[in-house]
């Protein structure tokens, strides 16, 4: 009996198919760029924190001003991210991953 | 009956359930996946909890409640980077090592690479990032039992570390991460209760307006406008342009040491499929997001409602005198008593399940990475790692506990972010490189784990928190050569950049392996199974 763990070259050629490339993308295409965004904007807001503090403390609504606004904002779009992400993985990764998981899982049988 | 002694009742109920659970779970730990992972049978929602337990520790707790009724703001930024971090972990971690790990984070590491160097620098790294983590846990321990059950003589702290220190080697040991889990799952659903009902006391108090609640904790501490801008405690006037770097240092180790803390990392491996990972860390998300928000409601409700005493520079007593106070408000003196009893029984509640979940982290990758894998070079049956572990758990257990007893009354609170900074500078790098960079090899992997780690050590050891401040672990002398507190703005990109640098100077590649690890993470691929029971 072949399993995956004895025969590597099935990886290879999974990770040469057009298939597995497409998922690749979709997976990389999404999360890396979106990495990038959230710690730049977290960071923004740790350097305005830091070195605007008459912005933070303009009031916005009566004693609430923009660093705490900003900084609810973090958990919003912490929480948006999160949740945008378990979307797009549903639908553009999970079902390219899971076809590709059952035919290895086949082939190797 | 008094607050100390309800207390005490209410704290040994839930050691009583939890000694029965992990009674229960060590009738149902017997294979190695059992032990390491908990048989990978929790679902995603008692998994997105026992992450709650797990990382939501007294210091986060207590410590920001204090630190944003203290310093407003300041604390309330504090907060804002635990929270931040999991998108890292949902992002690029928990699925993909779920897919190609098994027990511990090295496993991931040692996929492709030379088994026994790579296994032994991830073993040292989750070793001592645990073990720092876990000291400042047992001191905060012995701190906390003072101010909550009143007990201000030396020795019985000393007894109370003792105790936290063998009922968590109790539940690791006999309960493995079956027992380690409910335990924090049960930790979680109080601290989330409790926390939950004073917010809403609090909130309720000041008509769900939050900017009546701000002005009159500015009001009340005497700090005006200062107590909700930034500025109180990070990056102060005095401090000049070091302190406002140090805070971006700060920033950065908390938002990137998440993902690669180890007692965090191997609760990935506790359920079915990469799937229910992911539903975890959104549970957790969402647990945590919640729960941040409770303290900043909590820290200004202190900061408006009590007072906190001069010695208490930490504010660790804000959280417990709030319940007290608000309790009062609304139920009178015999509410009051309750409520502090009940902040106080959930504050022991949170230092053993976070302990717990360190002890089993550091006591796994031993069994699992050094002894298995380095000592034996892979010969072993699962019934001797296992006991191997157990074993372990038990030495780091007395380890702690002793260490917890020498370092009492010692500033140790730095250890948490130094924690934090090795995990994002030595793990963090390892595992993105192995997770998503073809070229990475044995190389590149052990200068990423050692690099990360002796720069945050060296950086540590010549800043203000060892020597040269009053607040420092040595205050009588001082060999301090900067003035940066956090290491991660220089350890962080020197972790990636040697991960890097040392990849580069080795010519090692396994296309084969590259290929098995690239289509495993992201598929599923030939994934360990749950065991059936």
């Amino acid at each position: 009996m072949k399993t995956p763990e004895h025969d590597t070259s099935v990886y290879e050629r999974v990770q040469g198919s057009e298939e597995f490339q497409e998922l690749k993308r979709r997976f990389r295409s999404w999360t890396f760029p979106m990495t990038v965004a959230f710690l730049v904007w977290y960071l923004l807001y740790v350097v305005l924190s830091g070195w605007a503090r008459d912005f933070m403390a303009i009031d916005l609504l009566g004693e609430i001003n923009v660093g705490i606004v900003l900084g609810l904002l973090q958990f919003v779009s912490t929480f948006l991210i999160a949740w945008a992400y378990s979307r797009h993985a549903e639908k553009k990764l999970d079902p390219v991953a899971d076809k590709i998981r059952h035919e290895v899982e086949e082939k190797v049988k | 009956m008094s607050s100390h002694t309800l207390a005490a009742v209410l704290f040994l109920a839930f050691v009583a359930l939890t000694l029965v659970i992990t009674f229960w779970a060590s009738r149902n730990t017997k294979t190695a996946a059992d032990y390491y992972a908990g048989g990978r049978s929790f679902s995603g929602f008692q998994n997105g909890l026992a992450i709650g337990g797990d990382y939501m520790s007294a210091a986060s707790f207590l410590g920001i409640a204090g630190m944003i009724a203290l310093s407003g703001y300041d604390g309330f930024l504090y907060s804002i980077g635990f929270l931040v971090a999991w998108l890292v972990a949902l992002l690029l971690v928990a699925e993909l090592m779920r897919n190609s790990g098994k027990f511990t984070m090295a496993d991931v590491l040692a996929f492709r690479m030379s088994p026994r160097p790579v296994r032994t620098a991830a073993g040292v790294s989750t070793i001592t990032v645990s073990i720092f983590y876990l000291v400042a846990q047992m001191v905060g321990a012995g701190a906390l039992v003072g101010l909550l059950l009143g007990i201000t003589d030396a020795t019985q702290k000393i007894w109370v570390i003792i105790g936290v220190g063998v009922l968590m080697i109790v539940y690791v040991v006999f309960g493995g991460m079956k027992g380690t889990t409910w335990v924090q799952i049960v930790k979680a659903v109080l601290l989330m209760g409790g926390a939950g009902l004073i917010t809403v006391l609090v909130l309720a108090k000041y008509n769900f307006n939050l900017s009546t609640l701000i002005t009159e904790a500015s009001a009340a501490t005497g700090k005006g406008d200062a107590f909700s801008v930034p500025g109180l405690k990070y990056g102060t006037d005095a401090q000049g342009i070091m302190g406002k770097i140090d805070l971006i240092s700060l920033g950065l180790a908390l938002v990137l040491g998440t993902a690669g803390l180890p007692h965090i990392l191997i609760r990935f491996y506790t359920v079915p499929t990469a799937k229910d990972a992911r539903k975890s860390v959104l549970w957790g998300i969402g647990i945590i997001g919640v729960f941040y928000l409770f303290t900043l409601v909590l820290g200004f409700g202190a900061a408006a409602l009590v007072k906190i005493p001069a010695s208490d520079t930490g504010g660790n007593t804000a959280a417990p005198s709030l319940a007290e106070a608000i309790g009062g408000d609304f139920f009178g003196e015999v509410g009051g008593t309750i409520l502090l009893a009940l902040i106080g029984a959930v504050a022991f509640a949170t230092i053993l399940a976070v302990v717990a979940g360190l002890t089993l982290a550091s006591s796994s990758s031993f069994a699992h990475d050094l002894y298995a894998h380095v000592f034996k070079r892979g010969n072993t049956t699962e019934r001797e790692e296992v006991m191997v572990a157990r074993v372990s758990a038990f030495v780091i257990g007395a380890v702690a506990i002793a260490l917890g007893i020498l370092a009492q009354g010692q500033n140790v609170a730095f250890l948490v972010a130094l924690a934090f900074a090795v995990a994002a500078s030595g793990n963090l790098p390892a595992i993105l490189y192995s997770l998503f960079w073809k070229r990475f090899n044995t190389a590149g992997a052990v200068s990423a784990i050692y690099g990360g780690l002796i720069s945050c050590l060296i950086m540590v050891i010549f800043s203000p928190v060892v020597s040269g401040s009053k607040t420092a672990l040595f205050p009588g002398a001082d060999w301090h050569l900067w003035n940066l507190s956090n290491p991660g703005i220089i350890s962080i990109p020197l972790g990636f950049f040697f991960g890097w640098l040392g990849t580069r100077l080795s010519k090692e590649y396994n296309a084969a392996k590259w290929a098995e690890m690239e289509v495993r993470s992201l598929t599923g691929v030939g994934m360990e199974k749950a065991t059936p029971h």
